[in-house]
C-alpha cells in the first residue's frame, strides 16, 4: 500500500516514543504541520487500513506474562483449517505458515508459565500433531520498530 | 507500584485494568489518556504516571505506531535458524543482532532430533531475491560457512496482532 507523505512522516517519527502528556495527537500535529484532528484521522485511517495494528505500547514479553513460539507440522491440505484451530486458542497473537516440515508457526501468551503450558497441551492434545515448543532462552535484538525503507517498497 | 498524586497506592485492580486496555491499543480521542482513565477508574495523572514509570522499568518496551510491515509491502519475511555450537551462541547472537537488516535475533532451545537450531534471525524484505543475497552477505561477513542453517519465508499471515498478556482473548 502507497502511503502520502505526511503518513510515512508519522510512521517515521513515532514507531516510538509518542508523547506521554494530556493532548499527544496535538503535539504530534505540531511537529507535523498538520492539526491535531487531521493526527486522530490519519491514525484510524492506517488503522482501518490495516498499515497499523495500533497505536499503543509494545510490551516487554518476558515481563508482561509468559509466551511461547510454537511449530506444528501440519499435512499441506489442512493447513488452513489448524491454523484456523489455532487461532481459536486462548492467547495466540501470530500465526504464520512457513516453508517447512513444520509449517505453522504460532506465539502463544498467557499470564503465567503455568497457564501457558495447560493452553499447548490442551491445543497439542486437540491437534495430534507433532509440536515444537521453543521458549526464548535470550533475546539480542527483539523490536520490530525498525525505519521503513520506503524507497524499497512496491 | 505507582502512586497516586497524593502518595497513596494505586488500586493494583486498577493497574491491572489499564494494562488490559493498553494492550489493546490507545484509543484515538483528543486525550486519550483520559479516556484510558475513565475506562480504568484511575485518574488522567494516574494512567500517564503508570505509563512513565512502566516504560522507565521496562515492561513496555517502546510506546507508538505499531505497524504491519506485510501490508506495507515487507511481504518476504525470512526466519533464518542456525545451528550454532553452544559456546559461541550467545557471541554470534550479538553480532548478527547488529546487522542492519536483521530485524529480529534471538537464541532458543534445540528440540532434537526434530529442531536441530538454536539462533533465530528474521530478515523483513520486499522482494525475496534480495532477502537471499542478504543472507549470502550475513553468512560471509560473519564466517558461517560451515554452520548449518535453514531458510523459512512466511507463506501466509493467520494472525499478527500485539501481546495479549492480561486482556486474554
Amino acid at each position: 500500500m502507497r502511503l502520502d507523505t505526511t503518513d510515512r512522516q508519522l510512521i517515521n517519527l513515532y514507531q516510538r516514543e509518542l508523547p506521554v502528556c494530556e493532548r499527544p495527537y496535538e503535539e504530534m500535529s505540531r511537529q507535523l504541520g498538520i492539526a491535531e484532528e487531521e493526527v486522530i484521522e490519519r491514525l484510524q485511517s492506517l488503522q482501518d487500513s490495516q498499515v497499523l495494528s495500533r497505536v499503543g505500547p509494545v510490551f516487554e514479553h518476558s515481563r508482561a506474562g509468559a509466551s511461547l513460539l510454537a511449530a506444528v507440522a501440519v499435512p499441506e491440505e489442512q493447513l488452513d483449517l489448524v491454523a484456523a484451530r489455532v487461532n481459536r486458542a486462548p492467547g495466540v497473537n501470530h500465526n504464520y505458515a512457513r516453508e517447512h516440515i513444520y509449517n505453522l508457526w504460532f506465539v502463544m501468551t498467557a499470564p503465567d508459565e503455568d497457564t501457558l503450558d495447560d493452553r499447548l497441551d490442551e491445543l497439542e492434545h486437540q491437534l495430534r500433531l507433532p509440536m515444537l515448543r521453543l521458549p526464548m532462552v535470550e533475546g539480542y535484538h527483539i523490536d520490530l520498530g525498525f525505519d521503513i525503507d520506503w524507497e524499497a517498497l512496491p | 507500584m505507582p502512586e497516586t498524586a497524593a502518595g497513596g497506592p494505586v488500586s493494583a485492580w486498577a493497574l491491572l485494568r489499564l494494562r488490559r486496555q493498553l494492550e489493546l491499543g490507545l484509543p484515538l480521542t483528543p486525550r486519550p489518556y483520559l479516556t484510558l482513565a475513565e475506562m480504568t477508574g484511575l485518574s488522567e495523572q494516574e494512567v500517564m504516571s503508570a505509563i512513565r514509570q512502566w516504560q522507565s522499568q521496562g515492561l513496555i518496551k517502546r510506546l507508538g505506531l505499531v505497524v504491519r510491515h506485510r501490508t506495507l509491502g515487507y511481504t518476504a519475511n525470512a526466519m533464518v535458524v542456525w545451528d550454532i555450537p553452544d559456546e559461541q551462541v550467545q557471541s554470534l547472537g550479538q553480532r548478527l543482532a547488529r546487522a542492519p537488516f536483521v530485524t529480529l535475533c534471538y537464541q532458543r532451545p534445540r528440540q532434537r532430533p526434530d529442531w536441530p537450531y538454536n539462533l533465530f534471525c528474521m530478515i523483513h524484505g520486499v522482494d525475496r531475491q534480495r532477502v537471499l543475497d542478504q543472507l549470502t552477505t550475513l553468512i560471509a561477513d560473519h564466517g558461517l560457512e560451515q554452520i548449518p542453517h535453514d531458510v523459512l519465508f512466511s507463506t501466509k499471515a493467520y494472525r499478527q496482532r500485539g501481546g495479549r498478556y492480561v486482556s486474554g482473548d
